[in-house]
C-alpha cells in the first residue's frame, strides 16, 4: 500500500518536475509546478512530516504559486514561443543528464547511515517542531522572521513608483 | 521496500531538472521556476534523512527554513522581475544588457 502510493506521488513530481521546464507555455509550466509542489507535500506526510506537508501547502501552494502567476500576468504575454535559447538546450541537457547518471550512482553507492530498526513513528509533529523553534532554534527562528520582514519591506520598496521627484521651483 | 535511496533519488532527478531549467530558460520567470524546484528537492532530501537516518524531527527543522528562505527569496525576485520589466519592458535575461538600467 505505502509502497504503490510512494510509486504514484514519485511519478506524479517527476513528470510534472520535466513538464516545468519542458513545457512551452509559461502558465502551463506554472500549473505543473503546482502539481509538483503537491506531490513534493505528499511525499513528506509519507515521511511522517504532517507539518512540513501542511506548510508545503500553505506556503508554496498558498503563497508562492499566486505570487507567481501575478507575476506572469504582470509581466509578458502569457503564451511565448521562444522561451528557450535554443542554441544551449542540447549541451544543458548532456551535461545534466551526466550529472543525473552520476548522482544516481553515487546515491545507490554510498553507505548512508540509516538506522536499523523500525521506522520512526507517525506521530504528529508540530508540537515537538514548536518546542525546537522556540528552545533549540530560537536564534535561527528570529534571524528567518528578520529576513523575512526584510523581504517584504525589500520587495515594496523595489516594485513602488518613484514618488518624491525633486521637484524645480519652476515646475507644477 | 521504499527506503532512503528512493527519496534521494526524486531529489536529484528535481534538481537536475531545475538546473535544466535556468541553464536552458530564458524568460526570468521560467529561471524562478526552476529554481523552485531546487529548492524542494532540498527540503525533500533533508526531511528524508530526519526520517530514515536521525529518527528525530531535526531535520525537519531546516526543511522548515528552507521554505521560508524560498518564500522570502521568491518574493524579492519577482519584485525585481517586475521592477526591470517596468524599465525595460522585457524580462528575458539575454536581452537585458545594460548595467546602467
Amino acid at each position: 500500500m505505502n509502497e504503490a502510493v510512494f510509486l504514484f506521488l514519485a511519478l506524479v513530481t517527476v513528470t510534472s518536475g520535466w513538464c516545468v521546464v519542458s513545457l512551452k507555455n509559461i502558465i502551463h509550466s506554472a500549473f505543473a509546478l503546482l502539481v509538483s509542489f503537491f506531490g513534493v507535500a505528499g511525499l513528506l506526510a509519507l515521511l511522517g512530516a504532517d507539518f512540513l506537508a501542511a506548510t508545503q501547502v500553505l506556503i508554496y501552494i498558498g503563497g508562492v504559486m499566486i505570487l507567481l502567476l501575478f507575476a506572469i500576468m504582470l509581466s509578458e504575454k502569457v503564451t511565448n514561443e521562444d522561451l528557450f535559447i535554443r542554441a544551449k538546450a542540447l549541451p544543458a541537457l548532456l551535461v545534466l543528464g551526466a550529472l543525473q547518471l552520476i548522482l544516481i550512482k553515487v546515491v545507490l553507492d554510498a553507505p548512508w547511515n540509516e538506522r536499523p530498526g523500525p521506522a520512526a513513528a507517525m506521530e504528529p509533529t508540530t508540537e515537538i517542531l514548536g518546542r525546537l523553534l522556540l528552545n533549540e532554534y530560537v536564534l535561527p527562528f528570529e534571524v528567518i522572521s528578520t529576513l523575512l520582514l526584510a523581504a517584504l519591506i525589500g520587495a515594496v520598496v523595489l516594485i513602488r513608483k518613484e514618488v518624491r521627484r525633486r521637484r524645480r521651483p519652476g515646475e507644477r | 521496500m521504499i527506503g532512503l535511496e528512493s527519496y534521494l533519488l526524486i531529489g536529484t532527478a528535481l534538481f537536475c531538472f531545475g538546473m535544466f531549467g535556468i541553464l536552458t530558460r530564458r524568460n526570468a520567470i521560467s529561471i524562478l521556476l526552476g529554481f523552485e524546484l531546487i529548492m524542494n528537492a532540498a527540503g525533500l532530501n533533508f526531511a528524508a534523512f530526519a526520517h530514515f537516518s536521525d529518527k528525530t524531527i531535526h531535520g525537519q527543522v531546516f526543511t522548515l527554513f528552507i521554505i521560508a528562505l524560498a518564500a522570502a527569496e521568491s518574493v524579492v525576485i519577482l519584485a525585481l522581475i517586475i521592477a526591470v520589466y517596468q524599465k525595460m519592458r522585457t524580462i528575458h535575461v539575454d536581452e537585458m544588457d545594460s548595467l546602467k538600467g
